[in-house]
């Protein structure tokens, strides 16, 4: 009994646990590791220092272009002073409060999706309405609100616009794509299948040179579709290429015990799809589809090639300025924190949502 | 008792209750949309054409294209024709493609495995560059690394030379290379030889193994004749050592390879980029594997690079490969995006030939189809790699 007591009392050497113990552990566990970490600190010392000291310490940050000129270090005021015009773009300026609405809605609506429990029909509802005012306040034209051109629309909520509208058309078009590959009807889905891989297997510079150069010709004399519609089209028929091979992963995933109840219950191919295979295969292609969701964010920014004024487009607009031109670190450096913001949130919300998923409910 | 005599069969299904006949019907009409959507657009196309006074086919690409490219594989001038700039930029594009799949490879195997290290200074810093990179669009990082190129470096008179006979400038990076030689001819077919025997030494190898159980060190054996059947070809030729520095002659340099701003963007931008999901697949690949394999490898006396080689990697790269080739193919499909920097890829050539001709059917069209031949070849030799790293069932 007293050796137990004993023991009970011998703690571990100090070398072993706590703060110590860690290092020990985690960065000087054998001799390789140890050079390695000593050799990552020394480059971490070279290179954080300079980077630190040129954003923070020997920055401008509310001053003109010439001032810049002078600081050794990142100018800022590039951001400071054009910060309107990047988000916003040719939007008439007395009316900006109206684009900054309606992403407000975006993110709310956004926000408050991020729960499960949250997903309910109302919620359906919300977002139909949500982008139908969003729409209405860019446009404007009725309620008093100034009619604006979508031609003069621009900055982050063109690039946003693109994006969530991109998406939730491309969605059940994509779907429809997937069952129409996984159909038993031949002709249907040799189509479908067509479809995914010839659109797979070009860069989406293509389509959008398609929409912008030729989608023209396609249409009858006198008709004509703006720049953005086009754009926007072709995004739309781009990734809901990609989400139909997402969503044809998640219906060969559904085991054949499955369709054969459905049938035996007596549903037809509409209800068996509707009420118990896409509901479950969905599901199982959530953290998948965020991905693609992340990709169609990322590829927004491609429109700057046919010249739509997106957040990208505005930026270098302001850095073909004389007064600006030479800043294209700090500016870029901007925009990559807004693209990185909405990726990063989306794919640790993938993650989270990947856990729920997998825990089983 | 008559509604018992009736045997189902003998009744007349009406047609729209026949699931075949019904699947016939839903595809005749599904066609006939589909037909119809396309008459409609090529009628309003061939009526638009003919109003604009455009004239289809392929005949442009005999014609004189009259525009230069910045940098070009085969001998081209502005006198050549459409069909031969569009060749050029292809052959830019796969240029750019084959460099930067090559360094990805290697970069995002580095990256993956240094996520997976057990020192958590390392594998934290792997993870940054992971999530940042993913999460910020390529285009954007072309752009920055163009700026960076054309904003800090100097102009080629106060080129900056970070080793012997290496300079950097705005216009590009000039290296120095060993003058041309008939010696390098001949290292390059002794390096082709090299590579031959050294795979039928790997299969002599292998046989025997099975045979005999005796192993043979391919490796080793294998880098020694790759290295030095080259090298003793050079020192045969009497080792030549003369060396084409890059020399400063008015505004530029001049002799030496010099690369330009816009490849090395591009391949940095594409490169970086495709590395950070590179090395996530890798990840997952290595991670696939569990850790009893190790063990049991370990457990029956093999060395450590035995248990990479004979147990690990086998099976990791089963899991690795099928989504290494759709990164692959996206590396190719990005490199597309060199339109915006203004590096001659296929893209960028068919854009200018569209802008110069007004065949713009044709030029997307060939952007398309062009496309497609990358891709479903690359995927086609990718699934026949697979098809052999693949697990062989009974």
């Amino acid at each position: 009994m007293e050796q137990a007591v004993q023991a009970e009392e011998l703690r571990p050497p100090i070398t072993s646990v706590g703060f110590i113990g860690w290092l020990k552990n985690n960065l000087f566990n054998g001799v390789l590791n140890s050079i390695l970490t000593i050799m990552t600190l020394f480059f971490l010392w070279k290179v954080i220092p300079p980077i630190f000291r040129w954003a923070f310490i020997d920055s401008a940050w509310h001053t003109t272009g010439q001032a810049c000129r002078q600081a050794a270090g990142a100018c800022w005021s590039i951001i400071y002073t054009n910060f309107r015009f990047m988000i916003f773009g040719f939007y008439p300026f007395e009316q900006q409060w109206r684009p900054f609405v309606a992403m407000m809605i975006l993110f709310g609506l956004l926000f408050y999706s991020r729960n499960r429990n949250h997903w309910k029909k109302p919620l359906a509802y919300a977002w139909i309405i949500g982008l139908f005012t969003m729409g209405l306040l860019m446009k404007g034209g009725i309620f008093g609100l100034k009619s604006v051109e979508s031609t003069q629309w621009g900055g982050l909520p063109l690039t946003l616009l693109l994006a969530v509208f991109g998406l939730t058309a491309a969605y059940p078009l994509g779907v429809i794509l997937a069952l129409g590959r996984r159909s038993k009807m031949r002709g249907v889905k040799v189509l479908c299948i067509l479809y995914i891989e010839l659109i797979r297997g070009v860069p989406l510079i293509s389509l959008l040179f398609m929409s912008s150069i030729i989608f023209p010709l396609f249409l009858p004399e006198g008709i004509n579709i703006n720049k953005i519609l086009r754009a926007q089209a072709a995004i739309i028929l781009f990734t809901a290429a990609y989400i139909a091979e997402v969503v044809r992963g998640g219906l060969q995933g559904m085991s054949r015990g499955q369709y054969e109840a459905a049938e035996s219950i007596g549903l037809n191919y509409y209800l068996t799809m509707r009420l118990v295979i896409l509901p479950q295969a969905l599901k199982i292609v959530i953290p998948p589809t965020v991905s693609i969701l992340i990709s169609a964010f990322k590829d927004t920014s491609l429109v700057v090639i046919i010249a739509l004024f997106e957040l990208l487009k505005t930026t270098q607009s302001v850095l073909s300025n004389p007064e600006w031109m030479g800043f294209s670190r700090e500016a870029y450096f901007f925009v990559a924190i807004f693209y990185f913001l909405g990726c990063f949130s989306m794919s640790n919300y993938s993650r989270r949502l990947e856990r729920e998923l997998s825990r089983g409910d | 008792m008559k509604e018992f005599s009736d045997s189902p069969a003998s009744e007349k299904i009406p047609f729209w209750f026949d699931p075949k006949k019904r699947a016939i019907l839903f595809q005749f009409i599904t066609f006939c949309m589909v037909g119809l959507l396309a008459y409609y657009l090529i009628s309003n196309t061939l009526i638009n054409l003919k109003r604009q006074n455009i004239a289809t086919g392929f005949s442009f690409l005999h014609k004189e294209s009259s525009f230069e490219i910045g940098e070009s594989l085969i001998a081209y001038s502005a006198a050549s024709t459409y069909g031969r700039a569009l060749l050029v930029g292809a052959l830019n594009t796969i240029k750019v493609a084959f460099v930067g799949i090559v360094i990805t490879i290697i970069l995002g195997t580095f990256i993956g495995v240094a996520r997976l290290s057990t020192n958590w200074l390392i594998s934290k810093l792997a993870a940054i560059y992971i999530e940042v990179m993913q999460d910020i669009p390529v285009l954007l990082q072309l752009f920055f690394w163009y700026a960076i190129f054309y904003e800090t470096l100097p102009s080629p008179r106060e080129a900056v030379s970070p080793g012997a006979g290496i300079f950097m400038s705005n216009r590009g990076v000039a290296f120095t290379i060993p003058e041309a030689h008939p010696a390098h001819k001949s290292m390059l077919l002794a390096f082709v030889a090299a590579c031959m025997i050294v795979y039928l030494i790997r299969r002599w190898a292998r046989k025997r193994q099975e045979k005999t159980g005796q192993f043979f060190p391919t490796f080793r054996v294998g880098i020694a004749i790759v290295l030095g059947l080259p090298f003793i070809t050079w020192l045969a030729f009497g080792a030549p050592m003369e060396m084409d520095v890059p020399k400063l002659i008015g505004f530029n340099f001049e002799g030496g390879l010099t690369v330009s701003p816009e490849f090395i963007a591009l391949l940095l931008g594409l490169v970086l980029y495709t590395a950070a999901f590179v090395a996530e697949v890798v990840r997952a690949g290595i991670q696939s594997v569990s850790k009893g394999q190790r063990e049991a490898a370990m457990s029956i006396g093999l060395r450590p690079a035995l248990v990479l080689n004979l147990v690990i990697l086998p099976q990791a790269l089963r899991v690795i490969v099928p989504p290494l080739t759709s990164q692959m193919l996206n590396l190719t499909k990005n490199s597309s995006l060199a339109v915006a920097i203004g590096y001659p890829d296929f893209v960028s050539v068919a854009n200018t030939t569209i802008n110069q001709t007004g065949q713009s059917i044709e030029g997307v069209a060939l952007i398309m189809v062009v496309y497609l031949f990358f891709s479903l070849s690359t995927s086609a030799f990718m699934n026949w790699y697979n098809r052999k790293v693949a697990l062989v069932e009974r």
